[in-house]
């Protein structure tokens, strides 16, 4: 047993140098057009001081690992933002960084670089916003650094309630993220609430009647199933049965061949393509049930499709999604679209938009503040109102979540997301009797 | 009911076979050197990826021809077991032999290095542009492995009954393939003279070297047969699970070690037991239990039957190791 023990120290002291090789190597994105401020290579540790005329606007998503599609094009919308404001914004000149939040060893976020991110943030005194995270899980490790220096935190992707709704997470939630007892997370993509109903809300639509919830036994898969079975039954859709599972096992088949005796009509599956969406999606085929899946907007990247393999989703998944999809929008939104493919020459993916919309607001802000405090910036976050952009008009309520509460659900056509459904457009009116998971946070 | 447990089982023995070849690797490298080859489940990763590149490059779909298809499967075959042999043969002339006489942490500490070597090797194939692998760009996802074996249910026309069982060609080829390897490495290691030498090299590397056996070179076919076992195994695994994934080392590995050691580490019947439990464990466990407890029930029957057999299942009966 000597020898099991000195593999785990070693494998520990391998993943940690892993970590601290390849975790973050942040990419220094310079403007074209400006120059690079000599000030930055060596910033003071200290808050105080750094470049008077210098602001840094820093992300922190997974760039390794199988988010990478989807935080590249994320990545890609906050250049886009930044470098339409020529890299000039009041009297400051941005610079932006893209800082890696995973770790090649885990092949997903991590905790201890995401720290160390916000850490890194913090102590620059050139950083006036955070764009990030991508992972709610990492979200919850970042925000309370950040928070205690009042540097505000925005991001493009996070949808766990408790994150900040009081009274829909756990009781310490979201108290426990505002050290300070302000608001500085702020969010821009309508939250998990809001499409576990969405998921309900069209499974009803589609006709369906009954359904196996499956969860991932994350934050966000668990969290959003659990919305998803509190919401179930107001939608007219009966849960037989939601279980946890190891998102790392080879297959699913035993677990497909007991869903199969009862028969759903859907199985709902509270998980991402890296918690191995793909293969249930194939082993729901394999065992040769005809339930549908359905699953949230982790699984809205091309690369869920081809983990699972077209022929195994075409016709039979189901995704729902934030807001409205790329090919969808019209407007601002349309524009962001279209000068997009013009720059990058693909499509945005899901979340791109929200990243594009993430920086533009941190840099409104800082437009109109005019000021390096970080605490001035913060305060003017919470009176932030968008006048038609990209994703419409909205601003943020008293918990830093968008009011935003359209969700769409795509279905999967010759390999390809197709637009289906719009969903949740009407919360005025909720289902009755879901306490918790119904209707917006109310302020 | 009846259909439901039948279906179980089928499911329990053909993943307990995957696993079971995956641990033959493992058991005939501990069995000679008593060292934990970590990298094994990474090269059985490799293999998978270059079987997929393979299926990609020659387009092999299900609508190929059955001959053609037979044909092309055994060339791939073929290629990931003969890549796969390589380069275990080929990580141990470089890593492991020049530490033959270091402290046994050593090698065990290289091979853990090893085996994230290649996980990154992986990572970078994983991003290559064959449509395949996703067109690029998603390296770490995981990847689709068609599924090219024929979908006919063979249940109904086998047991001449009708039933609500699903029974695939790529179930019988699972079990038909292991078993037909592991009949023929266990006759390789009792009725050759490689074997005999192998079994000796086992027993006492020593007295083996005095009786002129070339230990070295016993060795390195070890990690060669082992390694092209792993690229058999890959192949099968891939045509069963379709899903690779650059990770999948690593889970795979721990399957198979433990399937080793449950049926007696170093002892090759005893790896195909091992690998049949933990299968059946599995497959029952979420049937009547649960999914989520699956790992905890899993580990949970293997430490009651370390704690009454120490030495695994087969393996105090088997004195000689291999």
């Amino acid at each position: 047993m000597q020898r099991r023990t000195f593999f785990h120290t070693a494998a520990t002291a391998l993943a940690l140098l892993a970590t601290l090789g390849c975790g973050k190597k942040p990419v220094e994105v310079l403007v074209p057009g400006t120059e690079k401020p000599p000030e930055l290579a060596a910033a003071p540790s200290s808050p105080a001081g750094g470049a008077p005329n210098v602001v840094k606007i820093v992300s922190s998503l997974p760039r390794t690992g199988s988010a990478n599609a989807q935080t590249t094009t994320i990545v890609n919308g906050i250049k886009m933002a930044v470098e339409e404001t020529g890299g000039k914004v009041g009297p400051f000149t941005v610079v932006y960084e893209d800082w890696d939040d995973a770790s090649a060893k885990k092949g997903d976020w991590d905790p201890e670089v995401e720290a160390a991110n916000a850490d890194k943030a913090v102590n620059d005194p050139n950083v006036v916003a955070y764009l990030g995270t991508y992972n709610s899980g990492a979200a919850k490790i970042a925000m309370p650094i950040l928070n205690k220096a009042a540097l505000v935190m925005i991001s493009p992707a996070n949808t766990y309630t408790g994150l900040t709704k009081p009274g829909m997470g756990e009781p310490n939630e979201p108290a426990v993220y505002r050290p300070s007892g302000k608001v500085s997370y702020f969010r821009v993509v309508p939250a998990d609430d809001i499409q576990g109903r969405a998921g309900a809300e069209w499974m009803q639509k589609m006709g369906g009647k009954t359904a196996y919830v499956l969860d991932d036994r994350g934050l966000y898969g668990k969290g959003i199933a659990d919305v998803f079975e509190a919401n179930a039954e107001s939608y007219g859709v009966k849960v037989l049965g939601h279980e946890g599972m190891d998102p790392k096992a080879q297959e699913y088949r035993s677990l497909m061949t007991k869903i199969k005796a009862l028969d759903p009509d859907f199985v709902f599956y509270g998980g991402t393509t890296q918690t191995n969406a793909g293969q249930i999606a194939k082993d729901i085929i394999a065992v040769g049930m005809r339930a549908k899946l359905m699953a949230p907007d982790g699984c809205r990247e091309d690369a869920f499709i081809n983990a699972a393999g077209q022929e195994n989703v075409n016709g039979r998944a189901f995704i729902t999604f934030g807001g409205v999809p790329p090919e969808q929008m019209v407007g601002k939104g349309k524009e962001f679209v279209d000068s997009y493919r013009a720059k990058y020459g693909g499509e945005p993916e899901a979340y791109a938009v929200y990243g594009y919309v993430a920086a533009k607001v941190a840099l409104e802000v800082l437009g109109q503040v005019g000021s390096k405090d970080r605490e001035t910036i913060r305060a003017a976050m919470e009176k932030y109102e968008a006048k038609g952009g990209a994703l419409g008009s909205w601003k943020f309520d008293a918990n830093g979540d968008t009011t935003l509460t359209t969700m769409s659900g795509s279905g999967v056509e010759a390999g390809k997301f197709k637009f289906a459904a719009l969903l949740g457009g009407a919360v005025e009116a909720p289902a009755a009797g879901t306490a918790p998971a119904a209707g917006p946070a109310a302020p | 009911m009846f259909d439901t447990i039948a279906q179980q089982l089928i499911i329990g023995l053909t993943n307990g076979m995957v696993f079971a070849l995956v641990a033959l690797g493992y058991t005939m490298v501990y069995g000679i050197l008593e060292f934990i080859n970590f990298a094994h489940g990474d090269v059985f990763m490799l293999a998978a990826f270059l079987a997929l590149t393979l299926v990609g490059a020659l387009d092999v779909t299900q609508q190929t021809p059955p001959g053609t298809l037979a044909a092309l499967l055994l060339g791939i075959v073929v290629a990931c077991a003969l890549f796969a042999g390589g380069l275990n043969y080929a990580i141990d002339r470089v890593v492991y032999r020049p530490l033959r006489r270091a402290p046994k942490l050593a090698p065990l500490v290289s091979a853990i290095g090893v085996s994230f070597i290649l996980q990154n090797v992986g990572l970078f194939w994983g991003g290559s542009a064959m449509a395949v692998f996703g067109g690029g760009g998603q390296a770490a996802a995981p990847k689709a492995f068609p599924d090219i074996l024929p979908q006919t249910n063979l249940a109904a026309s086998l047991f001449g009954v009708e039933t609500k069982l699903t029974l695939l060609p790529k179930d019988l080829l699972v079990m038909g393939a292991s078993v037909v390897i592991m009949a023929a490495l266990y006759g390789l290691v009792r009725h050759t003279k490689l074997g005999k030498a192998m079994r000796a090299t086992a027993q006492d590397p020593n007295a083996a070297r005095l009786m002129g056996i070339d230990v070295d070179k016993v060795v390195g076919a070890t990690f060669l047969i082992g390694g092209a076992l792993a690229g058999v195994a890959a192949v099968v695994y891939s045509l069963y699970i379709n899903t690779i994934h650059y990770q999948m080392g690593y889970q795979n590995g721990l399957y198979a070690f433990t399937a080793a050691v449950v049926g007696g580490i170093g002892n090759i019947p005893g790896a195909v037991l091992g690998g049949l439990v933990l299968g059946l464990v599995r497959a029952f466990s979420d049937q009547f239990i649960g999914a989520q407890w699956q790992p905890a029930v899993l580990f949970g029957i293997l430490i009651v039957i370390l704690v009454f057999r120490p030495a695994g299942l087969l393996g105090s009966t088997a004195r000689e190791k291999v």
